[in-house]
């Protein structure tokens, strides 16, 4: 290779021979391993999300069968105390905040039109740490030692005095795991966003859901240290015997609740917020036209971010807490309607009149109206204190925050997932099937959940592993349990459909939908470089307005690995800068980071003797070797 | 689709200033996550004191010892802010001395540390006033020993072939700005843990 080589004056097939030295991969499993190619990265996380999400699912319908009838004999009280808290802690940090992070990981540098994604070794790292997390959670549920605290692990009942064993300890730990790689991405995803957009990208041209990415970046970065703070807090309490929750010695549980939900509130905010750049990116590609209210729609999203720090109370509202913080929290509570309800309204605006394309992404976009609006309506009902009192910990609870997490989000998500599937894949999903899996999954969740409400105003708890015979609750029950077969089936025409579109889908091309973003610029799957020569943007819609040509830029360099970096406001080009080459250390970090965590679920002497080979493998890390990249 | 060349990109330097490298950009956003952990954790102070009848239940802690780690990390400035000056020079023997001595500005205060743990006369298994203190005391220890381990292995760097690298030059500056941040974050928990019980 030639120090210094440029890519001018070269034609597309010398190009792509000289990027394809430097950007790819090597083979085989060592290769494999040390891929730091945001793509790659991405696609593993959304897969194993999915996995998780299959398993969870699993989860879901044995408590299902256990409570289709009175008295079922299924499950004990232990080994279902296990699997709602298994379900409920898979879901929430296994499933939905890494495949929104996942598919920020994997589109946000295409759709600001980089080669990488900023820090890409640390992107590798932050899988490796998720998925050895994941493995340690369902490894324990296999062993019996499965956390049986609920997904929010209340002290005392979390607590040294309570729960004995290690599993409320694996609860704790698992919490570690993933919330280093959640804020890993968080850092990535807004470094990406404010220094590595194409030349032109001013902050009003960029794509809607790449500003949600950027809002749910900062809003983990600021929500997630709360429970990092509070879940070591508890294995403190629990290992070393500190007292932070122990009221005898001037601890307070109720400290809990509050570290707990300032995070776990905007939590539902980080899985939502994505959802809505999906809804966006769908119905701007299926109208052909711009989502209606550019401007109102980013700051509804920034609005939603402030407010959801100031909501947490809303879950601790039969607490005893006094009666001006509650008005307080219920007006905000209130309030986060205005915003959301704001890009209802956008979004509405942008379907008149526009005859949208209805295929199978789109119907998930209806799909997600109905059952959102439906879920929002339910969320400003229990935001009221009196109402909430009567319906805290009842079913109500739990069909209002499923209509908002599977209408809210994973129906934008299944949707998303059809729509840039030709993009990761180079093939469609089969139309026929994604329609038939969409309308069984609608009308699934729906008959499966809705019921719910009732049983819950019918006053059956939350977390009950049966009932008696002589309650009223045993037809809904059972009909509710009928209707989530139909809802698994779904979910299994959409896997099924899915695995085999990956292989026999008819291929895709760059742009199948006519989408506006730069990410459909580039062919389908992207190569590893993702663009041959970085894009100038001149729109907000930059494929619609580029007619036949795109505007390139060129002058980046050959022999290594060369993006650009713009400013933050406008994106005037400031720099070429490298990125790093693949590295087998991140996986090593992650391993040895893996070892310290766990091992100091038995000893705190872990962290003092663990440390070790973690900063030995972060030095190997970040060592130069002298490439071209180390170059400045 | 086609494409058209508008912009040549050729003229751009390959390593432009601290605002356009990512890793300064990373740096701030770490730091405010590991802010808003201070933050916390000076809220849980806060409340944890709220609700007890008496604070601090046992005698307020000697002044010696944090007061001390206090000068240090102050003092410390000084030499921090030349070492970022000298990167900027891109002079290298000074950079190497700076990084010596910011060295020795790091092992000092973790000394002071160990004494500041006893200063406060409680255990942390002894009440949740104990448990939160050593909870501060123990988040910034950590962060003075990750900062010390990453200035050795800079500094080690720095007497290395790779050493006299625009890049390098940049990474002791994102340590210069990291520095900055450790002194800043203890500024609030030497309040909070020493002249809060005194109020």
């Amino acid at each position: 290779m030639i120090p210094d080589q440029r890519d001018m004056g070269l034609d597309d097939a010398a190009l792509q021979a000289a990027l394809r030295r430097v950007w790819s991969s090597r083979g085989g499993l060592l290769g494999a391993l040390a891929s730091v190619d945001h793509k790659t990265v991405g696609r593993r996380y959304i897969v194993t999300a999915f996995a998780f999400l299959l398993l969870g699912g699993v989860l879901a319908m044995l408590m299902r069968w256990q409570l289709a009838q009175p008295e079922a004999r299924l499950m004990g009280p232990d080994r279902y105390n296990q699997v709602f808290t298994m379900h409920g802690t898979n879901m929430m940090f296994l499933f939905a905040v890494p495949v929104m992070e996942a598919m920020g990981g994997y589109l946000v540098p295409l759709m600001v039109g980089t080669r990488n994604i900023a820090f890409p070794r640390l992107n590798a790292f932050s899988y490796w740490v998720y998925l050895f997390g994941g493995l340690l959670l369902w490894g324990a549920f296999l062993l019996d030692m499965g956390p049986d605290v609920g997904w929010f692990a209340y002290v005392p009942l979390s607590g040294p005095q309570y729960a004995a064993g290690k599993r409320a300890d694996i609860w704790a730990q698992m919490i570690t795991f993933t919330e280093v790689s959640a804020l890993a991405v968080a850092v990535e995803i807004v470094v990406t966003v404010f220094k590595q957009r194409a030349p032109g990208m001013s902050l009003d041209r960029m794509p809607l859901f790449v500003w949600a990415m950027l809002v749910t970046a900062f809003i983990i970065i600021v929500a997630m240290p709360a429970i990092v703070t509070a879940s070591t807090a508890l294995i403190l309490d629990r290992l070393v015997g500190t007292h932070f929750f122990n009221p005898a010695e001037g601890g307070d549980v109720l400290l809990w609740q509050h570290l707990f939900w300032f995070f776990g509130h905007p939590e539902v905010y980080i899985i939502f917020v994505p959802a809505v750049g999906m809804v966006s990116a769908i119905i701007g590609t299926f109208c052909r036209r711009p989502v209606f209210g550019y401007l109102a729609m980013v700051l509804a999203l920034v609005g939603i971010a402030l407010l959801s720090f100031g909501l947490w109370v809303h879950h601790m509202f039969t607490t005893g807490l006094p009666r001006l913080g509650e008005s307080f929290f219920t007006a905000s509570s209130m309030a986060i309607a205005v915003p959301s309800g704001l890009q209802i309204f956008c979004w509405l605006a942008t379907l008149w009149g526009a005859q949208p394309r209805m295929a199978v992404p789109m119907l998930y976009v209806l799909a997600f109206f109905f059952t959102f609006v439906l879920g929002g309506m339910t969320g400003v009902m229990v935001a009221s204190v009196p109402l909430d009192t009567q319906l805290h910990d009842s079913y109500f609870v739990v069909a209002h925050f499923h209509y908002v997490l599977i209408g809210g989000a994973v129906f934008p998500l299944l949707g998303a997932i059809h729509y840039w599937f030709p993009k990761v894949t180079g093939r469609m999903m089969r139309e026929v099937t994604g329609r038939w899996a969409c309308g069984m999954i609608f009308l699934g969740f729906n008959l499966a959940f809705f019921p719910m409400h009732i049983l819950g105003l019918w006053g059956m708890p939350r977390r009950v592993y049966t009932y008696q015979p002589e309650l009223p609750w045993a037809g809904l029950n059972l009909f509710a349990s009928v209707s989530s077969v139909l809802l698994a089936g779904g979910f299994l025409l959409f896997f099924w459909n899915a695995w085999r579109s990956a292989r026999h889908g008819a291929p895709a091309g760059d742009d199948p939908w006519g989408g506006p973003t730069l990410e459909w610029a580039t062919s389908s799957p992207p190569p590893p470089w993702n663009f041959t020569r970085i894009p100038v943007v001149e729109s907000v819609s930059p494929l619609w307005d580029a007619r036949e040509a795109l505007p390139v830029a060129e002058g980046l360099r050959l022999d290594r690995r060369e993006l650009l970096i713009t400013s933050l406001m406008d994106a005037t080009p400031e720099a070429r800068d490298s990125s790093p080459q693949d590295s087998i250390w991140p996986l090593l970090a992650a391993i040895a980071t893996s070892v310290m965590l766990i091992w100091s679920i038995f000893t705190p002497w872990a962290v003092v003797w663990g440390s070790i080979p973690v900063a030995i493998t972060l030095i190997g890390w970040f060592w130069p070797r002298g490439t071209p990249e180390d170059e400045s | 689709m086609r494409h058209r060349v508008v912009a040549d990109l050729s003229g751009l330097p390959i390593c432009g200033n601290r605002r356009s490298s990512p890793s300064w950009w990373g740096t701030l956003a770490f730091m405010l996550i590991e802010g808003t952990g201070f933050a916390l954790a000076i809220g849980v102070y806060l409340y944890l004191a709220g609700l007890a009848p008496v604070w601090p239940p046992a005698v307020p802690p000697d002044l010696a010892a944090g007061s001390g780690v206090t000068l240090v990390l102050l003092a410390s400035l000084m030499p921090n802010l030349l070492l970022g000056r000298w990167a900027e020079a891109k002079d290298l023997r000074r950079v190497r001395l700076g990084l010596l001595v910011m060295l020795g500005f790091g092992i000092l205060p973790l000394v002071l540390r160990a004494y500041e743990f006893q200063a406060f006369h409680v255990g942390w298994d002894d009440s949740a006033y104990g448990s939160i203190v050593w909870f501060l005391l123990g988040l910034h220890t950590t962060h003075l020993l990750s900062d010390l381990i990453e200035t050795a292995v800079l500094a080690a760097l720095m007497f290395t072939r790779h050493a006299d690298n625009p890049r390098r030059y940049g990474d002791v500056k994102d340590e210069v700005t990291y520095w900055n941040f450790v002194v800043a974050t203890w500024l609030p928990v030497y309040a909070c843990l020493y002249w809060g019980p005194r109020l």
